[in-house]
């Protein structure tokens, strides 16, 4: 059981997770800031992750951990 | 060998004392006229485990020893006025990262390319400019091939102590000429650099070598700090010679190659019944003030004499606070002058200020 | 458990750069290396002037700041006086291919065993995205504001392909970070720098094609398409020197 979990305190927004996940349940959410005032990424559907960690290698802030 | 006569040129005693002081690392680039520091440097360092390496420029030769001296090994360049310039860049970042090394500036006439004759026209940049920033180096003005030996392991040392740059400010006549040297024992110094990049072995926190501070009001505390210690060098440090000062009327005063032709030129005012005395300054930063200080009173006049337009000057009138007529007496452009010339200085100081 | 998390290597802070901007992943995988070579405790890091000037503070071995163009000639008196640690760079284009295109040529050719990690992103970042020595011919920055004319400003430089050419340079190789599998590679090639480092075997240089999304004026995303469309094909990727390749 794969997850994917998002450190608001680092991550800015930028939406190059969002852009490489294969299953696409990775969203930016636009009604929340971070503690810097960017808006976070997000895992919407946990059950669907793999684990293949594409988002956590494209992430320039180290601020995706995937656990598997 | 360690303590027998030897008869060396001041550049090679000088580069053979740094290696018994612990040098570990020599980078230079040819210049005239301290090529031989450098030459000597590439033939005595691989036999002693240093290294020895020519740099593509003065600028790659001084962040080569700042990289060494960050990791806490002995560090030294070598150059003579125009490359010294070069490297100002790096003594800056030295200074400012508290990095102590050894910068030997061989003096030759300038402004630009100038000359490869001997001058004394660095003194500014030595005392004042070193570099861009609030910061002062040490800095020693050896007047013979034996304190050319004496002082680098002196400069070497006291890097180490107070963790800041120092600098050798000789020029061409005691780079080039060749005197007896005795050389001292080995240095034994071993000052802690835990604040060095060495690796941390997964043993302590990185060890961070920087002079970068974007918070101004961090910058102003650094900087204040650096100054703190700076007046601990001031009172700890200077250095001087007085001869024959007690009871001169003229003091006639000089570093460096200067010095050893004021000093014929003192005796032989004294010959003829002027009382001349000299100071020679061995510490340019800081400023031995104090041995000026002690002679207002009853000095008349003073004489500065250097290889410049007039630099040292500056810090003579400062040390003794105007009270007294300060003369200059200059040749430049690599030219030297004669003990005659400056006897002539002196008898006319004599004539015109003690009546 | 964890699988995919911050290296050991990489302090556990928040870094500075803006947001999409492509140093924060090299800076993992230099990290990642670091980790599993297990060698952050004797490791030497030399930082740049740039937009990574203060990347002293996000890798974790010892670190030393250089004055800009300056890190090769840093890394050589780091190296020469510890030859024992591992000793890399880490600059930009404006810092290693203008104001330090001496320093990088002559410890390239004196086979320096230091492995310099590149980063070109065809712009000046820090200073406000002024033309660098990689700016793309019709690229237009805030000093080329009709876009780089050779004419005027000359051709950009192709750092690996002239450093490839020099006998001392052992490994040198250019990759891009616009992907998974780009970014995969990339680490695979800075590996490759710290073992050719490690065998004793000199210079490395690991070229990592990045992007500016700030000064190029353009989304995260839209600057991995320009990286793929425009740098790709006038910086084209590949091994360009690798003397553990030969005989």
């Amino acid at each position: 059981m794969a997850k994917m979990t998002v450190n608001t305190e680092k991550c800015k927004g930028c939406e190059l997770c969002v852009s490489v996940c294969p299953k696409k349940i990775i969203k930016i959410r636009k009604d929340i800031r971070t503690p810097k005032g960017y808006c976070p990424a997000e895992c919407t559907d946990q059950a669907q992750c793999t684990g293949c960690a594409m988002c956590f290698t494209m992430c320039p802030d180290c601020a995706i951990t995937v656990e598997r | 060998m360690a303590n027998e006569r030897m008869l060396m040129k001041g550049n090679e005693a000088l580069a053979e004392a740094a290696v018994r002081a612990g040098c570990k690392c020599y980078f230079g680039y040819p210049i005239t006229p301290q090529t031989e520091i450098a030459a000597y440097m590439s033939k005595r360092m691989p036999k002693c485990g240093g290294v020895f390496l020519q740099a593509e420029s003065e600028i790659a030769a001084i962040n080569m020893v700042y990289g060494a001296a960050a990791t806490g090994v002995r560090a030294m360049t070598s150059s003579s006025s125009p490359g010294v310039s070069l490297k100002s860049e790096g003594i800056s970042y030295a200074a400012g990262c508290d990095l102590p090394c050894v910068i030997v500036n061989v003096q030759r006439a300038g402004p630009g390319l100038g000359g490869i004759q001997p001058a004394q026209n660095d003194y500014y940049l030595a005392t004042r400019a070193a570099g861009h920033g609030d910061f002062f180096l040490i800095v020693y003005a050896p007047s013979s091939v034996q304190e050319m030996a004496d002082y680098v392991v002196k400069a070497f040392d006291m890097a180490d102590k107070y963790r800041m740059p120092a600098m050798i400010l000789t020029d061409g006549v005691l780079g080039q000429m060749m005197e007896p040297v005795v050389f001292s024992d080995p240095s034994d110094s071993t000052v802690n650099k835990d604040w060095a990049a060495t690796g941390h072995k997964n043993e302590r926190k990185h060890n961070i070598i920087n002079s970068l501070y974007l918070q101004p009001e961090e910058l102003e505390k650094s900087n204040i700090a650096r100054y703190k210690k700076y007046d601990i060098v001031k009172a700890e440090l200077p250095e001087a010679e007085s001869y024959l000062t007690e009871d001169a009327d003229i003091i006639v005063t000089g570093y460096g190659a200067s010095a050893r032709i004021v000093r014929s030129a003192v005796n032989a005012a004294r010959a003829e019944g002027i009382k001349a005395g000299m100071i020679r300054p061995i510490t340019l930063w800081p400023f031995p003030a104090e041995a000026y200080a002690k002679t207002v009173d009853t000095c008349k006049a003073y004489l500065c004499v250097e290889l410049s337009m007039g630099q040292m000057i500056d810090d003579v009138k400062l040390a003794t606070s105007c009270r007294r007529p300060v003369r200059f007496f200059g040749r430049t452009g690599g030219v030297i002058h004669t003990p005659a010339e400056i006897l002539e200085q002196i008898r006319t100081i004599a004539k015109e200020e003690l009546k | 458990m964890a699988i995919y998390q911050k290296p050991h290597a990489l302090e556990d802070v928040s870094m500075h750069f803006c947001p999409g901007c492509t140093h924060g992943i090299v800076h993992r995988l230099v990290c990642e290396v670091i980790d599993e070579m297990g060698i952050e405790g004797d490791t030497i890091g030399i930082c740049p002037v740039g937009c990574s000037v203060v990347s002293y503070d996000y890798f974790g071995c010892d670190m030393i700041e250089a004055a800009h163009g300056r890190a090769p000639a840093v890394a050589t008196g780091v190296k020469r006086s510890r030859p024992d640690k591992f000793v890399f760079t880490y600059q930009g284009d404006g810092d290693l291919a203008a104001i330090g295109t001496c320093e990088t040529v002559h410890a390239a050719t004196r086979g320096e065993n230091i492995t310099i990690i590149f980063i070109n992103n065809t712009i000046y970042g820090m200073t406000g995205g002024q033309m660098a020595p990689t700016t793309l011919p019709g690229q237009v920055t805030q000093t080329t504001p009709f876009g780089r004319d050779p004419k005027v400003a000359g051709y950009p430089v192709r750092i690996c392909e002239m450093l490839s050419t020099l006998t001392g340079t052992a490994y040198a190789e250019r990759v891009a970070v616009d992907s998974p599998a780009h970014i995969n590679a990339a680490k695979k090639a800075i590996r490759k720098g710290f073992e050719v480092q490690k065998n004793e075997q000199g210079f490395s240089i690991i070229e990592v094609l990045s992007t500016c999304p700030t000064n190029w004026g353009m989304t995260p995303l839209e600057s991995m398409e320009r990286l793929r469309t425009e740098m790709i094909p006038y910086y084209p990727l590949g091994v360009y020197k690798d003397i553990t390749a030969e005989k």
